[in-house]
């Protein structure tokens, strides 16, 4: 079993090469991740990636939790992004179910995961600038992560790991301090993100630092099943939300920004480009919602929906749902559903299969990060050990998404 | 509607080429899945691939049904990028001599994912390049997603199956 394993010592006394343990905790990598190098000078020549540091096995615990309750672990897959986690997991059920929602939750929906989109991609543009020297980006633009958590706060009452949203909706409507700081983002955010790129786009050393390097042709990244914007950045224009769309998005109009070469600078131009779509996605949400029904924020779904407390402590039927719900005696239908949101850095698909017992027969999370980064140690052979940082931090790759 | 001629398609097409290979089609939430055999899935992936245009493989994964002939499911999801199709295609084999041939050679990304399903399941991926755990311990000796490994403490009175459903 241990054949294969990474060499840890240089047990050859004439050997060039040196070896590198990059990682686990290593202050350049933002996360538990451990790669093995063999450098030459500063040029990798080989390398091995070691995962599994935060192995929870989310996969085995949610087979003992009722579907209400593996929302809080799906929270900790990417948890710079845990809105869009929740409300995937979410509609997994919802399509398990045949629930059909009404056009505002999707709509509510569309704006807190485009929030957690920007979110996400604040952090991997700004730690891109960060690694490549800029510390001014990174504390600049996240501030505006400290806004959309407010906004999160607001509507559900966390922040990191939110637990946002239920099955079936949402456990409460958006308030008007939560609309008031949306469009206050709105109205901020544009204006920073603009001096954001200002500050990076055309900058000569910040170009030389990532123009040309770790370029992935669209073969190769197709070959290795990436998705999201690494995908995109190499050529491909596949995006969840325009190929399969879900929570409404067909109804709005964005465009898929698409890089040509999937190198870093494309990769970091993609995720901009993004940024600016998942506003105007919000924008249009924003002036869609003044159009419907006021006050919908659920489906009209008494068998799977928790009823309000009031309800269950004057009202027997409620009472009695209550109680199912919360004992997870909801009857599902046996069934197997595989469903795919756009998570932050790619595909995030949830494969279902219920056998109509309290809790899932087995769950499997498709995890864009476990699978965009088995290419990092392959794909940096030959790079230079600096390149190969913002190549990971270009990567985005989150270790709760990596490990599960 | 579109989405079941699409599939109806596909479904025709591979009949005429794999026969009775391929069998137990059904569409669940038109997802267009059936159950095919170890001896021939490479082939089916390699079709599907260069003829069907399913160029993009999105997850390798196992399911454990303990106690029948042919217990453990390795579940193959494809995506059509196209023409905007999934595909998912199932092979049961022995728990007792879990082996299936690996998919690194139709798809380079399957050797994680592959990875995943053997520290997990503990199916013997024939012909990987690198089979080794990726998540667990080297020396954890299990394959812990087996339903015969329980969550808990099997010790424990309040948490036993049954107040769960099964």
């Amino acid at each position: 079993m241990n054949h294969n394993h990474p060499v840890f010592t240089d047990n050859d006394p004439q050997s060039e090469l040196v070896t590198l343990n990059l990682g686990p905790t290593h202050p350049a990598t933002h996360g538990v991740f451990q790669n093995v190098l063999q450098l030459d000078g500063e040029r990798i020549v080989s390398g091995v990636s070691t995962i599994g540091y935060i192995h929870r096995a989310f996969e085995k615990i949610a087979e003992h939790r009722p579907f209400y309750q593996i929302t809080p672990l799906t929270d900790r897959l990417n948890y710079c992004s845990s809105p869009i986690n929740n409300m995937g997991w979410h509609m997994t059920v919802e399509k398990l179910l045949n629930i059909q929602m009404p056009k505002r939750v999707d709509y509510l929906r569309v704006i807190i995961m485009e929030l957690s989109r920007i979110s996400d991609h604040i952090i991997c543009n700004t730690i891109i600038g960060q690694d490549t020297g800029a510390t001014t980006t990174f504390l600049y633009l996240f501030q505006f992560r400290e806004h959309i958590y407010e906004i999160f706060e607001e509507v559900c009452g966390a922040r990191l790991t939110t637990n946002i949203g239920r099955i079936g909706g949402f456990e409460r409507d958006f308030n008007e301090i939560a609309f008031a700081k949306i469009n206050k983002f709105l109205k901020e955010f544009p204006v920073a993100l603009k001096e954001f790129e200002n500050l990076l786009t055309r900058n000569r050393i910040f170009i030389d630092r990532t123009a040309g390097v770790a370029e992935v042709s669209k073969e190769t990244a197709l070959e290795y099943s990436w998705t999201g914007p690494l995908l995109r950045a190499a050529g491909v224009d596949y995006d969840v939300r325009v190929a399969d769309p879900y929570s409404s998005y067909q109804d709005f109009d964005f465009e898929i920004p698409v890089g040509t070469s999937g190198d870093i600078y494309d990769r970091y131009l993609v995720r901009n480009e993004e940024m600016w779509q998942s506003v105007r996605i919000i924008e249009q949400a924003v002036v869609k919602l003044k159009t419907e029904p006021k006050g919908i924020f659920h489906a009209d779904v008494p068998d799977f929906y928790l009823p309000p407390k009031q309800e269950v402590y004057n009202n027997m039927e409620a009472l009695i749902y209550h109680f199912k719900i919360v004992m997870g005696e909801i009857d599902a239908p046996k069934a197997e559903v595989y469903h795919a949101v756009e998570g932050g850095n790619g595909e995030l698909g949830f494969y279902l299969i219920n056998d109509g017992g309290r809790t899932p027969y087995r769950l499997h999370f498709r995890r864009p990060s476990f699978i965009n980064y088995q290419m990092f140690a392959p794909m940096s052979e030959g790079m230079l050990l600096s390149d190969a940082i913002i190549n990971m931090s270009s990567m985005n790759i989150i270790a709760g998404e990596l490990d599960a | 509607m579109e989405e079941t001629t699409l599939n109806n398609n596909i479904h025709v097409k591979l009949t005429e080429k794999f026969g009775e290979k391929v069998t137990a089609v059904s569409e669940p939430y038109g997802l267009l899945t059936f159950v095919t055999y170890k001896d021939v899935i490479i082939n089916v992936l390699s079709y599907l691939k260069d003829e069907l245009k399913f160029n993009f493989l999105t997850d390798i994964t196992a399911v454990h049904y303990p106690g029948q002939n042919h217990g453990i499911a390795v579940v193959y999801h494809l995506n059509n990028m196209v023409e905007r199709v999934r595909i998912r295609i199932k092979v049961f084999i022995s728990e007792q001599n879990p082996t299936i041939p690996t998919a690194t050679t139709v798809w380079k990304g399957a050797n994680w994912m592959e990875r995943e399903t053997y520290d997990l399941f503990g199916v013997k991926f024939e012909g990987h390049p690198d089979l080794r755990r990726i998540l667990n311990m080297d020396d954890l000796g299990v394959h812990p997603m087996l339903k015969q490994y329980p969550l808990e403490d099997p010790n424990r009175v309040d948490k036993k199956d049954e107040f769960f459903g099964r």
